[in-house]
């Protein structure tokens, strides 16, 4: 299968690694990757704050693009959540609204391509550590992915997965919502760590890098030695 | 004058940080999560009584009029009298003359939030009338003479400790942690408030179209001694409180129940038709009940967010919300918190006003998921955003969007300003988490990610 590939703007730039595993992985498999290198952001942002006219602008080089792929593997939850459920919402009443239709219906986060799509479910990963599992909210509420992650650690060796009582609990990341209202952000992001924590877990895992960049960065400043990691990563570690 | 914009900022930043309030708040939910739960699963299937139940306020609200008309034709059939409040003056307005004509002194009130809503107790109190909350959280927080914390639970806010000392300072009543005994203790001042009030107000949780009824639902039984004893009743409700038939209760009360507080069914559930008819020997002489509109007609006009007036107030959304649960209910400045007031609060009392409450949010969408009539909240607040947007730009962030597209959209822009972001990279260490850093927002209290040596798309670039 071709493969077209959205690596998001925060993947590209500061976890790069993620974007790798998920092309090894997909490699592996025996998929053809086609990464459009023109392409770095789907508008979030923008969208977020209510400047829907500038996301339209960035969105719709990614619809122009990506309308004829066969299928887009993207790697995060939130963005997949925007090509899938928003991207038909912002160009409603839109020459771009079909084509926008047509995006969304062949967009998969990676954990649901493997799982969903390619019925793919032991990577022959090894990673030898406890883990618990974040659910990133878009993911978790607008893709509906809660059991595709799991199934892929499940068959992780030597991986210890213990579900924190608060996996379903926003880690306060929110895009703009981080920095616009830092406290807040931050103090929903040390009740997700706290619970994490709790677990007994070496690392939180999560399928959206952008909630675990936000948790990384709080238990940096705190000193705390729990670390962070995506859950491709995990998929190519042996 | 401090904007709520600004007072929000502030009581956001503190109450952030207040780790005793957001393990209060925590305490007083965490039976809550359990106990919903449960009651949830005592549906046959609660998914599908949510998806009949937003089903019925659909009807129920688009066809608003229709309701409303059959609704007032039928109380008034009974002798009570319906009034019409356009506004939060207006309604005062006709509370208070329904007060003035008579002669009356002494008030009880049941809880109410469009009370809270249009500010009635000051309206009361300013025109030298008694004024007395009997629920037992309303009856606290105004002891306190502050807000209600939360629209359901209004004292939620304070411990047991923090009860009896504010019991022994305004009553004079001994100090005690025994909760039984400081319900004994507001009971014993409220039992002679009923019988001394000549007005009691109360809301409605419903009102029942096709029988010209109201429905009031309630665990204390103080809202049936408001509504009985006192010889005038006034009934304070908005218009979107209707539902059609006096049948679909058997979904509503225990579906608002279960979603409100984890109970199969409240405690006291009363309907309300009429004043006393010349056949019975009990109830008021007189019945009033005051529709208020107070902006809810522009929200209907709102095609998107028209399903926001399904809300039955239970409060669900408040409780599962995070960003509710670190800040608390004071900092809202609203009559009704949480994610449904951040909804509706731009359309009551003014978008730029109250925008920066759908701003702040992480659109978790843990609102929308326990939403028992389905409102598709967090998908409102990206809708407020942009509607705040078109009505009134802020050039600020217009610039930081219009450099962002820019950026995103010239790939050799962008790899410009990767190359200046790591260069910046080792000069950002000097500045870092202190206030002359650009990145301030997000440093001060997270380590900045940095730049990776290699992109994804250097990475890409060198492969092929």
């Amino acid at each position: 299968m071709k493969v077209t590939l959205f690596i998001p703007c925060f993947i590209d730039l500061c976890h790069p690694n993620v974007g790798m595993s998920i092309v090894q992985i997909l490699e592996q498999l025996g998929h053809t990757i086609d990464y459009p290198e023109e392409l770095t952001c789907c508008g979030q942002p923008a969208f977020n704050s209510g400047c829907w006219d500038e996301a339209r602008d960035v969105a719709v080089k990614v619809v122009e693009r990506l309308q004829d792929a066969e299928v887009i593997v993207i790697a995060s939850g939130s963005c997949g959540a925007m090509l899938k459920v928003f991207y038909p919402e912002l160009f409603q009443k839109t020459g771009c609204e079909q084509a926008a239709k047509s995006v969304a219906n062949k967009t998969f986060e990676f954990s649901d391509f493997l799982v969903t799509k390619l019925g793919v479910t032991d990577l022959g990963a090894r990673f030898p550590a406890r883990v618990t599992f974040h659910d990133g909210c878009h993911g978790l509420r607008e893709l509906d992915l809660k059991q595709q992650p799991r199934t892929l650690l499940s068959h992780v060796r030597d991986l210890e997965l213990l579900e924190m009582s608060e996996a379903e609990t926003c880690c306060g990341f929110g895009g703009t919502f981080s920095t616009k209202f830092p406290m807040i952000s931050s103090a929903m992001g040390d009740g997700k760590c706290a619970s994490a924590q709790e677990t007994g877990a070496e690392y939180i895992v999560s399928n959206d890098s952008s909630c675990l960049m936000h948790l990384q960065g709080l238990l940096d400043r705190q000193g705390k030695p729990l670390k962070t990691i995506h859950l491709a990563e995990v998929l190519t570690s042996s | 004058m401090t904007t709520p914009v600004h007072q929000f900022h502030t009581d956001a930043n503190r109450a952030a940080q207040d780790l005793q309030q957001r393990a209060q708040i925590q305490s007083a939910l965490s039976s809550y999560e359990t106990a919903c739960e449960a009651r949830k699963s005592a549906f046959r299937d609660w998914e599908s009584a949510r998806q009949t139940a937003a089903e019925i306020k659909w009807d129920a609200v688009n066809h608003l009029d229709q309701h409303l008309r059959e609704f007032a034709d039928k109380l008034e059939s009974r002798g009570t009298q319906v009034h019409w409040a356009s506004n939060e003056q207006q309604a005062r307005d006709i509370i208070l003359e329904i007060i003035r004509s008579n002669n009356a002194h002494s008030i009880i009130k049941s809880k109410v939030m469009t009370g809270e809503e249009i500010h009635i107790n000051e309206a009361l109190e300013k025109a030298a009338f008694d004024v007395v909350e009997s629920d037992l959280g309303e009856f606290i927080v105004q002891l306190r003479r502050e807000a209600p914390y939360h629209f359901v639970f209004p004292a939620m806010h304070l411990k047991r400790g923090e009860i009896s000392e504010l019991f022994n300072r305004e009553l004079g009543t001994a100090l005690t942690e025994d909760p039984e005994e400081l319900t004994m203790i507001a009971r014993r001042v409220l039992r002679d408030k009923y019988i001394t009030a000549d007005v009691g107000i109360s809301g409605a949780n419903f009102a029942i179209a096709e029988t010209g009824m109201i429905s009031i639902t309630e665990n204390e039984g103080n809202a049936r001694l408001t509504c009985a004893l006192p010889k005038v009743h006034i009934a304070l409700l908005g218009i979107e409180k209707v539902l059609p038939r006096l049948r679909d209760l058997a979904l509503f009360l225990p579906m608002l129940a279960t979603a409100g507080a984890g109970q199969a069914l409240t405690c006291y559930n009363s309907l309300y038709g009429g004043p006393r008819q010349p056949d019975e020997c009990d109830g008021p002489e007189e019945f009033h009940v005051v529709l208020l509109d107070n902006n809810r007609t522009q929200l209907l006009a709102d095609k998107q967010q028209r399903d926001a007036l399904h809300c039955i107030r239970c409060g669900a959304c408040l409780n599962v919300c995070p960003i509710y649960r670190s800040i608390g209910g004071h900092t809202y400045g609203t009559t009704y918190q949480g994610p449904i007031g951040s909804v509706i609060t731009p359309h009551l009392r003014g978008l730029q006003d109250w925008k920066h409450l759908s701003s702040a949010s992480s659109l978790c969408g843990a609102c929308t998921q326990v939403c028992p009539v389905k409102i598709d909240l967090h998908h409102h607040l990206l809708h407020n955003r942009r509607n705040a947007v078109i009505d009134k730009p802020v050039w600020r962030e217009k610039l930081q969007f219009a450099i962002f597209r820019s950026v995103m959209n010239r790939p050799k822009l962008y790899r410009f300003c990767v190359r200046i972001g790591r260069l910046m990279q080792p000069l950002h260490r000097l500045v870092d988490g202190t206030r002359l850093d650009p990145a301030r927002g997000w440093t001060q209290t997270r380590k900045l990610p940095r730049i990776a040596p290699q992109t994804f798309k250097d990475f890409w670039r060198n492969r092929k």
